[in-house]
């Protein structure tokens, strides 16, 4: 039983050997009898032989195409991860806020696979566009790669389409004003809008029913991506992989097989890979996300400044460039449309842009527009920015219209090596190598430019905090203080809803024995289930009880608090940060830090003082603090020396009290931050470990075709 | 790789799967893991006090722990010398009624209110023996909450409990 002939549609390229006959690809022979029943059958294996082992890829591939193994990898994350948080996720209006939380602190592993799936998106589409920026370069969507290309640019739009509705799920602020704003965009649609967009939401606002059927269009989706990219994947084994030379194998000593050649890369690029997604998700976690997203979704209230995840921006600044709402909309989805019309729009023959000396400059201007068309993305639309845009999205459509058109035609392109062999001689600049990896960096962090504020607005001082960096923990005498100091200052007006009395004794948290949980909890009266009468009486807390709340709902707490608010501060030190500015936002990587919300915790509580001149409140209730947005808070200067008493001899003092508090309030936002940077370390050297173990077997499995060349 | 002697190659491809392999089984932990009762149902498990001054005699109620029905029945005298007069011996679960409730408190018999056939909630006061039935597929427990016919291979479970005083009862 033998397996696909070379000749058949999965075989790519014409190779010849040596004597110029036709190269008989290595076919599957299976050697056990039930493999020969099995083949006869069912020729499965023969087809992943073929496939996946005997495959011939071009033997000069650069690292950058691993990245589609790592976005092979990436969507089996993402559907992994998302198959196990459904299983702890309730779509609802009233709980998904709740249960979102409820994964991060009581689901074993909860914090670890929500991190995991949300920075995943991230890097996800890291990879796709670092994917996509390759294929642009090398000229992988030419001729006869029309039908791959377009196929990746469908997936790309399903991806974008996922990312978005899992975005909203979190029901927090940025969730439902994303899914507001994004739902509107079809208001512009001339007639129908208005009923189209009714008809998404499934109510006249967007509610629980859009909540619902996004739920389940984000768990469908991902596999209608997947089968896309087997069609992608089937495209490709048709006409054969393209390569950093742009000329097709000639004979069987242009490729290598698939196994283990390109497997061993794949691995080891998808290790090291792998290397920056566990920095994000066990050290920053939260970096790429929005402070707001914190905030439970809020339908009278829209943040001051909205963005979308960093990786719609480009799209988004083309969006607000147009001053006109249909138009704006009509940009917005042909700058994705554009993509697909690639193939026909680039007239030249030759692929790389290694051969193309003009292409490669423009390649170059274009990959940064869209770059900074990101970072517009991420500013409010206002003065120069909106003239940037405009200037970005012109050049964006005309990169596609005019020149790409046009270079084909008035290029001179270098000669085009004849072979394979010839090409892999004379190496490529490790130079292009490093700008990638730069813009693709830029990209990614662009975005944290930009939480717009009030430009005059004092930046909070840096604290150093004991659970910053890599192997920070958190000082239990420091949770017992900042705790006393909610408990007879804070929580007069302020809940912690998502907190569990038993949370107090869990380990990594202020370390209280199980008997004082359980005496801190009697101090609290809770609602008892109904009684046989049917009577609600009160009881004393227990340890799995959650605090209770101060006022029984918000216009309670609002009739006692002149008109304001007090917001539940459970996950507080996660929902407040401010704009670290060009560059820090950037060290900020490398730095883990991730302390913003606890610095303005600080830095608002010791804020209070007298308006300075010319500056007026806007009403009797309010108060000046030179850290709160628009610097009018409701809350009068909560803390005052010597207000709380220390047991442990700590300064009785506003400054101590408000460390003490904000460093409480960031374990209670993140119970699990020392297990997370614990595991994190270990992860860490794990793939450093294997990621060196990689290369090395990669080097030896490549040793023989190297030393061919 | 199949050579006697082991080569640095090898070594390598050993080292290196190996540990890929470690990397592959630790992650499947947290996926295993998160299946397991989160912390917050954990702690929603703990024991639960139930006062038994209103339960009058020949009353059964049902309370839960855990999410299972536990059965709180204030025996009668009648129920309590049915279940003792009883050859232990002949039962298919053989196990003296005085080793099903806490002595001193006969009166009282505390079960996990769940069929050991296969998870049905029998029904109190029913069946030949006055005891309990299952409706899902008939197995008959006495007034002691042992089998005594049907498919049920065992007696109906006691759940951990102690007397707090004379009239409550703590289980777990």
């Amino acid at each position: 039983m033998s397996g696909p002939s070379p000749n058949n549609n999965a075989w790519p390229y014409n190779l010849k050997t040596d004597t110029g006959a036709l190269y008989e690809a290595p076919t599957y022979t299976p050697r056990k009898p039930i493999m020969r029943w099995m083949e006869s059958r069912l020729p499965i294996v023969g087809l992943l032989y073929s496939t996946a082992v005997s495959y011939p890829t071009p033997r000069n591939l650069n690292y950058w195409w691993t990245f589609g193994a790592i976005l092979t990898f990436m969507l089996g994350v993402q559907i992994i991860t998302g198959i196990v948080l459904v299983m702890h996720f309730t779509p609802h209006v009233d709980t998904a806020f709740d249960s979102v939380e409820h994964i991060m602190r009581d689901v074993n592993y909860g914090w670890l696979l929500r991190y995991l799936h949300s920075n995943g998106a991230s890097m996800f589409f890291l990879a796709v566009y670092i994917h996509m920026f390759r294929g642009m370069y090398y000229g992988s969507y030419k001729e006869p790669r029309e039908i791959l290309w377009i196929l990746g640019v469908i997936i790309y739009l399903l991806m974008m389409a996922t990312g978005f509705m899992g975005y909203v799920l979190p029901w927090g602020q940025m969730s439902f004003w994303a899914a507001t704003v994004i739902t509107n965009l079809f208001s512009a649609i001339p007639i129908v809008g208005d009923p189209v967009v009714t008809w998404l939401w499934g109510g006249y606002s967007v509610g629980n029913p859009t909540l619902q059927r996004f739920y389940s269009l984000h768990y469908l989706l991902p596999f209608a991506i997947a089968g896309v990219v087997v069609l992608h994947i089937w495209a490709l084994h048709v006409v054969g992989q393209n390569n950093p030379a742009g000329v097709d194998p000639k004979s069987n000593k242009d490729v290598v097989p698939f196994s283990p050649h390109a497997t061993a890369k794949d691995m080891f690029f998808l290790s090291v890979f792998c290397i920056v997604y566990a920095w994000f998700v066990f050290y920053i976690p939260n970096y790429l996300g929005h402070p707001d997203n914190y905030i439970p979704a809020n339908p009278g209230v829209t943040p001051t400044h909205i963005v979308p995840e960093w990786y719609y921006l480009p799209f988004y600044a083309i969006l607000r460039s147009i001053p006109n709402k249909l138009l704006g909309v009509v940009a917005l989805f042909g700058s994705i449309v554009i993509l697909a019309l690639l193939p026909w729009l680039d007239t030249s023959k030759v692929k790389s842009a290694k051969y193309r000396p003009l292409y490669r400059q423009f390649f170059w201007i274009f990959a940064i527009v869209c770059v900074l068309l990101g970072w517009l993305g991420s500013k409010p639309a206002e003065g120069g920015y909106v003239i940037a845009s405009r200037v970005l999205t012109a050049w964006y459509f005309i990169h596609f219209l005019i020149i790409l058109p046009l270079l084909g035609r008035i290029e001179t392109p270098k000669p085009v090596p004849n072979s394979i062999s010839e090409a892999v001689l004379k190496k490529g600049s490790v130079a292009a190598t490093l700008i990638v990896g730069a813009v693709g960096l830029i990209a990614l962090v662009a975005p944290r430019a930009a939480l717009a504020q009030d430009h005059d607005q004092p930046k909070p001082p840096q604290l150093k905090w004991s659970f910053a960096g890599p192997f920070g923990t958190f000082d239990r005498g420091q949770l017992q203080r900042g705790f006393k100091v909610y408990r007879e200052v804070c929580q007069n007006c302020h809940g912690m809803t998502m907190l569990s009395f038993r949370n107090l004794g869990e380990p990594g948290g202020p370390g209280f024995s199980p008997e004082q949980v359980e005496a801190i909890a009697a101090e609290y009266i809770v609602k008892n289930a109904p009684d046989d009468r049917g009577d609600i009486n009160d009881r004393s807390a227990r340890p799995a009880d959650r605090l209770p709340a101060p006022f029984p709902n918000e216009q309670a707490a609002r009739a006692a608090n002149g008109g304001t608010y007090p917001p539940d501060m459970s996950v507080i030190a996660k929902a407040r940060g401010y704009e670290r500015g060009f560059p820090q936002f950037v060290f900020d990587i490398v730095m883990q830090f991730q302390e913003a919300g606890p610095d303005y915790i600080v830095a608002l509580l010791k804020g209070y003082e007298p308006p300075p001149a010319g500056f007026k409140l806007p009403s009797s209730t309010t108060f000046y603090n030179g850290y709160f947005p628009g610097r009018a808070i409701g809350m009068p200067k909560p803390l005052s020396d010597g207000q709380v008493d220390y047991a442990d001899g700590s300064p009785a003092t506003v400054d101590q009290y408000a460390r003490d508090v904000a460093a409480f309030l960031t374990w209670a936002g993140e119970p699990h931050l020392e297990a997370r940077k614990r595991i994190g370390f270990q992860v860490m050297i794990f793939l450093l470990v294997l990621s060196g173990l990689l290369y090395f077997t990669k080097k030896r499995i490549w040793a023989d075709v190297h030393g061919h060349a | 790789m199949s050579s006697a002697e082991p080569t640095r190659r090898d070594f390598l491809y050993i080292a290196t799967s190996t540990v890929a392999a470690i990397g592959a089984a630790a992650t499947l932990l947290p996926l295993i893991g998160q299946m397991n009762p989160d912390a917050s149902t954990v702690a929603a498990g703990a024991p639960v006090e139930v006062d038994l001054a209103p339960i009058t005699e020949g009353q059964a109620i049902k309370v839960f722990w855990r999410g299972k029905p536990i059965y709180i029945t204030h025996r009668n005298r009648k129920e309590i010398d049915a279940a003792r007069e009883v050859d232990v011996t002949s039962l298919p679960d053989p196990q003296p009624d005085d080793a099903r409730v806490k002595s001193g408190h006969d009166q009282w018999l505390v079960l996990v209110g769940i069929c050991t056939h296969l998870g049905c909630i029998p029904l109190s006061h029913q069946g030949p023996y006055d005891g309990f039935f299952c409706p899902c597929h008939g197995s008959i427990y006495d007034t002691s909450g042992r089998i005594r016919s049907g498919p049920a291979p065992a007696n109906l479970p006691i759940p951990p409990y102690d007397f707090v005083s004379d009239s409550k009862i703590r289980i777990g």
